[in-house]
């Protein structure tokens, strides 16, 4: 579409900014993309000694590797379908009603993206641990929920408030019950949000740290893997190896997950 | 004879401390076009909601067809809405949308396509099944609206000012298509509007609304040409209202009375007076030139100023204008006066 993007040129200094502005931002993830494929086993030393695709095997024999893998799916999972509903659930609520609160418990929804991880992470910690709950993989899926729920709860409210007048009373008026109305009117109003927060969930929970180390008993995730490896200089090819699909399986979602919300605005009503 | 359509027993509806709607009482009979007349804010919709079951009043009691419905949710009473922003579904077709009363119904696909079909046709919209809402325009997708809510074969449409995003022409030619189309379904009808022309144009009866009750109940002419109170006089077309002294020289009676600016007479200023009219004497202040008909502002010999509007029929606009500044005098039937109350 030519009327989208204006046809004058950006004049050179601006471009000059942004390809340093890219290059700034994309180098360091070239870097590691480039060192896993060296020879070199214990640092990075540059032009590399040589090109292998060896580490791909010695990290696919990785058990530790496979089982923390395993694990963070488990968990993105578990914490985005958990998100998913309670998120909806609290977006129409505060959508739907007017309550006394409402703006503070908008805020307080909000607030955990907000709050620095190690905050979020600590407070999960004692919070656990004076309820005297076993750390487990639970309450890893616990704390990833408290992030989780936020951006759901952001898209959904936010199609909402989007939705064209009176549907939900309009599908009333027409005979549907409110589990009908639900099903046949707001789900499909707001489906392409719950497909672009729930993608966003799962991206954040699959790399997460730092409230992952406070909330976790002994398992091990893969950014705790990863994490771990730095301290073990051996096989430093292999993480940049693991460090590889771990931007290539976050990047995926988070771009659908832009595609969807861009197309979703770009025709609006027009689904 | 048959229950009324509606009937409303003592409704009230407050807000907080507003009273949207104060005890009504209302009765809409079976196979009217029911028209609520009103401001904004004045009840009117609050009404119609209640009706719909979007709305719960807060005292009284709503009857369909002698059935009382004021507990009963929005999907078990027998009506159905058009709603003033259409709300038809985005992800649907049309024909999605028409039929989505009869798929709740679990109505058999073959017969919901072949009552779809009958209702695309009464709205004049055939072949446009697999359209989405907003490959329409506004009138068309009114058109739809109104599909999906007749396909339901309800005891009552309510139209909550349906016509209000449309423009003049496109309004006057879906005014003139409601009334046929109501008329085909011999359905009950309840429009709500702000506007009198619209009320006045379609409906068998007319309720004026005001604060949340109801100033006068009628037929569009009992309306226009004997406004209970004054407020029914100014909202409903334009009025002169007359009281007191001047009152008292024209008619001999000091009661305020109304009278339309299109009865006048405007006559010169020394024209004999017939024994069937009554008349005043003035200056012309203002002469407005509209085309199809003039309108003069005439400051009395009193004080007071009228509307008097005269079609031109034979004038041009050279020769009205001519009458500024001049004495005149007005002279109307003393049939066209209309005594009122408060």
């Amino acid at each position: 579409m030519p009327s989208k993007y204006s046809a004058e040129k950006a004049s050179l200094g601006l471009r000059l900014g942004a390809l340093g502005t890219l290059l700034f931002l994309y180098v360091p993830i070239l870097i590691i993309f480039l060192y896993a494929f060296t020879t070199d086993e214990k640092t990075f030393s540059f032009p590399l000694p040589g090109l292998t695709t060896k580490w791909f095997g010695v990290a696919l024999g990785r058990a530790d590797l496979w089982s923390a893998l395993t694990l963070s799916l488990q968990i993105a999972l578990i914490a985005t379908a958990s998100a998913l509903i309670l998120g909806t659930l609290a977006a129409a609520a505060v959508y739907r009603s007017n309550f006394f609160g409402k703006d503070a418990i908008s805020l307080l929804l909000i607030l955990p993206i907000a709050l620095p991880g190690i905050v979020t992470g600590i407070a999960l910690r004692s919070a656990i641990g004076s309820l005297d709950i076993p750390f487990s993989y639970w309450t890893i899926v616990i704390g990833h929920a408290t992030f989780c729920i936020v951006v759901v709860y952001n898209n959904v409210l936010a199609r909402f408030r989007r939705m064209q007048g009176s549907q939900v009373e309009a599908s009333m008026d027409l005979g549907a019950n409110s589990f009908q109305t639900f099903r046949y009117v707001v789900l499909p109003n707001i489906a392409t949000a719950l497909l672009a927060g729930g993608m966003l969930a799962f991206a954040l929970s699959f790399d997460e740290v730092i409230v992952t180390t406070f909330t976790a008993g002994q398992q091990t995730t893969l950014p705790i893997w990863i994490f771990s490896q730095l301290t073990r200089p051996r096989d430093r090819p292999v993480t940049n190896v693991v460090a590889m699909f771990v931007i290539l399986i976050t990047f995926l979602p988070i771009f659908f997950a832009q595609k969807i919300s861009a197309e979703a605005s770009d025709t609006e009503g027009d689904k | 004879m048959t229950n009324p359509a509606i009937q409303f027993e003592k409704i009230s509806r407050h807000f907080g401390d507003v009273k949207a709607v104060d005890e009504v009482d209302l009765e809409i009979r079976d196979g009217e076009f029911f028209s609520m007349l009103g401001p904004s804010g004045s009840g009117k919709t609050t009404c119609l909601r209640m009706i719909a079951g979007f709305d719960r009043p807060t005292s009284g009691r709503i009857l369909l067809y002698g059935q009382d419905v004021s507990d009963l949710p929005p999907f078990q009473r027998d009506v159905n809405t058009v709603f003033q922003d259409y709300a038809l579904f985005p992800h649907m077709t049309i024909e999605g949308n028409i039929g989505y009363g009869l798929m709740i119904k679990k109505v058999p696909v073959s017969e919901r396509k072949r009552q779809v079909d009958e209702m695309l046709d009464l709205v004049q919209l055939p072949g446009f099944h697999w359209r989405k809402p907003s490959q329409l325009s506004g009138g068309q997708r009114q058109r739809v609206a109104l599909a999906r809510a007749l396909i339901n074969h309800p005891k009552v449409l309510l139209l909550d000012e349906p016509l209000g995003a449309l423009d003049l022409k496109l309004r006057q030619q879906m005014q003139v298509e409601l009334k046929a189309i109501q008329k085909k379904v011999g359905i009950t009808f309840i429009f709500v509007t702000h506007d009198q022309e619209e009320a006045l144009t379609m409906s068998d009866r007319i309720a004026v609304f005001r604060d949340g009750k109801i100033e006068q109940i009628g037929t569009p002419a009992e309306i226009y040409e004997r406004p209970a109170t004054t407020f029914v006089a100014g909202f409903v077309g334009t009025s002169n209202l007359i009281s007191g002294e001047t009152a008292k020289r024209i008619t001999g009676d000091a009661r305020m009375f109304s009278v339309r600016p299109e009865k006048i007479h405007l006559a010169t200023a020394n024209e004999k007076i017939p024994a069937e009219m009554y008349s005043a004497d003035g200056v012309v202040r203002e002469v407005i030139y509209l085309g199809l008909y003039t309108r003069y502002m005439v400051e009395l010999d009193g004080g007071e100023t009228l509307v008097v509007i005269e079609q031109n029929l034979k004038s041009t606009s050279m020769d009205v204008l001519k009458a500024k500044d001049q004495p005149t005098r007005l002279l109307w039937s003393k049939d066209h006066i209309n005594h009122l109350g408060a």
